[in-house]
């Protein structure tokens, strides 16, 4: 999908949230966590995670999944794919 | 909702799912509560999520209970109160191999691997046994996928210390155990993760991370193959296939080709592929499905296509074929009617999508599958499961046959100046009994599919209807109607409970099958019931009309059979009282049998 900014992944990456937790408010930035989205929990987290590698046509591995600690660090794994 | 329809796209799906619920809980269309118990054997939340939208999509509104983290075998055999209390309509075991705990090692004995696939067996069936005690209900139970990896290669199937092989013999058991049991039904993971692709499917991150026992982007598909199971259980599978011709049927148009140049049969690729899908619609009716064609064509065009040597289907295969140049969604309004059954128990099969996209609007309630390019249409049909399959009884299997002698019938009556003639010469021959064994799943299968000729529009299992016959509190009828057509088999039920103090009989329950609707029957069977009360002191029958968007026909039914309307409520439902009093009989067409 060619080179992308930094802030073109936030875009559609905001998108994915909206969608994802059906709220259009959603605003996501480098020190977001799941503690700061209410309906955040460990099950969304799962639905969230395939969400993001279908619109980034990228995927997660196990280790990148289990160290992510912020949408900061998900935006440079997902920045390092496409 | 097109979204939920198959061939649908997962990811939209999963990423959308609240935004498509909010959606199909503003339809406010009837729905049919179902209370949905989830018994995991890894975790189930996305697939309660996902399966929530399609049984919504299909008219169910399920209320779910979800087991802990696979808590499936000990929620039931240790009575978990939560779960006896929710009284489930149905339970689903959601299992996987990942809950295999007896596999056989290399070092095993034969002897020993038929020890563990039996200890393995035994796991499950006393839990089923179990079920069955409690809960009364149905059950659906997952059978095994094959493991992602061989420790024997080719030959992990072969050898008996194999995974494979292991799995093969264990999954036998379990579809033995299905065939011998009434209302358990299994749930096909080992083909569904098949036709998905196992690679993908056994995606083990998502069990390692998450205890899925499938990848994420499964789901859709997985709960969508359940919630056939489920629809079919609850009496909403479809009923009937509506196709079109050209390029639906046999490759090109026969109008402008002539018979000789249409495609099918085995000279070409594209004749193949025809023929193939013939052939799979001719297994269809085989099963029950009703065939009907609605094509713009000339009729006599339509014929000679049927009949085209290369071709599997023929025109007597078919209930209706309305060939001519009317609008389709007429057509297939009228093919309705003429079964007496509602649209939405049509399938309508057309290449064109224009087509496809006028009788989806014009006649709501109508399937219009997306059935892409003629190599399609088999996988398209097959794996949307609108008729899938949970008994195999005669009676699905004759429906064809049934429905062609009711088109013969309405024929002849055009013939009769009175009405009263025509049904005496129908020589119908009716058997009013109470419920017997043989009928007991026909019984609850009418309880959940009749809609139009329902009075109460209760929902039974078979196990309900079997505690009702065993139960003296209850007077309980069936009713089946043959005439010189041929056998409609089992076709109306009541259900009446005693009140001892008051002789009374309440109808909690009168039904019929709008297959024999205008027949008398419902006249046959109140003789019957009212029979039942004079001989066991009942002097009074009460009945009960509640409304459904469906079953405005039996609003003044009680009326009719002589009832006196005693009560009425806000919601429309209403009441009605019949004295017994120098009854005397009211059907005098049918020749009954007691």
């Amino acid at each position: 999908m060619g080179k992308m900014s930094r802030e073109e992944v936030y875009e559609k990456l905001n998108e994915v949230f909206r969608d994802v937790f059906d709220d259009e408010d959603i605003t996501v930035t480098d020190t977001t966590t799941a503690d700061d989205i209410e309906e955040w929990d460990s099950l969304e987290h799962i639905n969230l995670l395939a969400a993001v590698e279908q619109e980034f046509g990228m995927k997660f591995n196990m280790g990148q999944v289990v160290s992510m600690k912020n949408v900061g660090e998900m935006v440079d794994i997902i920045m390092a794919q496409i | 909702m097109r979204e939920l329809e198959y061939p649908f796209d997962s990811e939209y799906i999963l990423k959308k799912s609240k935004k498509i619920k909010r959606e199909l809980l503003q339809g406010g269309t009837d729905l049919l509560t179902k209370k949905i118990a989830v018994l995991g054997g890894s975790t189930t939340h996305d697939i309660i999520r996902i399966l929530e939208l399609f049984l919504l999509n299909r008219g169910i509104q399920p209320v779910f209970y979800e087991s802990e983290y696979a808590q499936y075998w000990q929620d039931v055999m240790f009575d978990n109160p939560q779960l006896t209390q929710f009284r489930p309509d149905l339970i689903y075991i959601h299992t996987s191999n990942r809950n295999i705990t007896a596999y056989p090692s290399i070092e095993d004995t034969p002897q020993r691997t038929d020890e563990l696939l039996e200890e393995q067996f035994e796991h499950f069936r006393v839990m089923w046994e179990k079920i069955a005690d409690t809960y009364d209900c149905p059950v659906i139970q997952n059978n095994f996928e094959y493991p992602f990896y061989r420790i024997l290669g080719n030959q992990d199937a072969v050898y008996r210390q194999g995974r494979i092989s292991f799995i093969n013999r264990l999954n036998e058991k379990f579809y033995q155990y299905a065939a011998e049991h009434d209302n358990f039904y299994i749930n096909d993971i080992n083909y569904l993760s098949a036709a998905y692709g196992l690679d993908r499917w056994a995606d083990p991150a998502y069990w390692h991370m998450y205890k899925y026992a499938m990848c994420m982007q499964a789901i859709p598909e997985f709960s969508y193959n359940l919630s056939n199971i489920i629809k079919a259980v609850f009496g909403k599978n479809r009923k009937s296939l509506v196709v079109d011709l050209d390029n639906t049927l046999w490759g090109g148009v026969i109008g402008d080709d002539g018979v000789e140049n249409i495609e099918i049969g085995q000279e070409t690729s594209m004749g193949q592929v025809y023929a193939e899908f013939q052939s799979y619609l001719k297994s269809q009716k085989d099963i029950g499905v009703m065939l009907n064609v609605a094509s713009k064509n000339e009729y006599e065009n339509a014929i000679a296509g049927l009949n085209h040597p290369g071709g599997i289907l023929r025109p007597e295969d078919f209930i209706l074929i309305k060939a001519d140049w009317e609008p389709k969604s007429g057509n297939i309004a009228a093919i309705a009617d003429a079964l007496n059954i509602l649209p939405d128990s049509l399938v309508f099969v057309d290449d064109n999508p224009a087509e496809r996209e006028i009788v989806g609007t014009q006649v709501p309630g109508v399937a219009v599958p997306e059935i892409g390019t003629p190599e399609q249409y088999i996988r398209v049909l097959d794996h949307a499961g609108f008729f899938e399959v949970t008994n195999l009884s005669e009676d699905d299997r004759k429906r064809n046959e049934m429905y062609k002698a009711n088109i013969e019938r309405k024929r002849q009556q055009q013939n009769f100046g009175d009405y009263r003639e025509y049904l005496l010469s129908l020589q119908m021959k009716g058997t009013i009994k109470p419920f017997e064994a043989i009928y007991m799943s026909r019984i609850a299968q009418l309880t959940n599919k009749s809609n139009q000729f329902n009075l109460t529009t209760r929902r039974y299992t078979q196990s309900d209807i079997e505690r009702f016959a065993a139960d003296d509190l209850y007077i309980t009828r069936y009713g089946r109607l043959e005439d010189k057509f041929g056998d409609n088999g089992v076709v109306s039920v009541v259900i009446g409970r005693k009140d001892e103090r008051e002789k009374a009989l309440h109808i909690e329950l009168w039904l019929m099958s709008c297959r024999v609707l205008k027949r008398d029957m419902e006249y046959a069977m109140m003789d019957s019931i009212v029979q039942a009360c004079i001989s066991c002191g009942i002097h009074t029958i009460y009945g009960y009309y509640y409304p459904t968007a469906k079953n405005v026909m039996v609003k003044e039914f009680y009326a009719v059979m002589g009832f006196t309307k005693t009560g009425e409520k806000d919601d429309g439902s209403t009441e009605w009282r019949f004295d017994i009093v120098d009854y005397e009989n009211k059907n005098t067409v049918i020749e009954v049998v007691k």
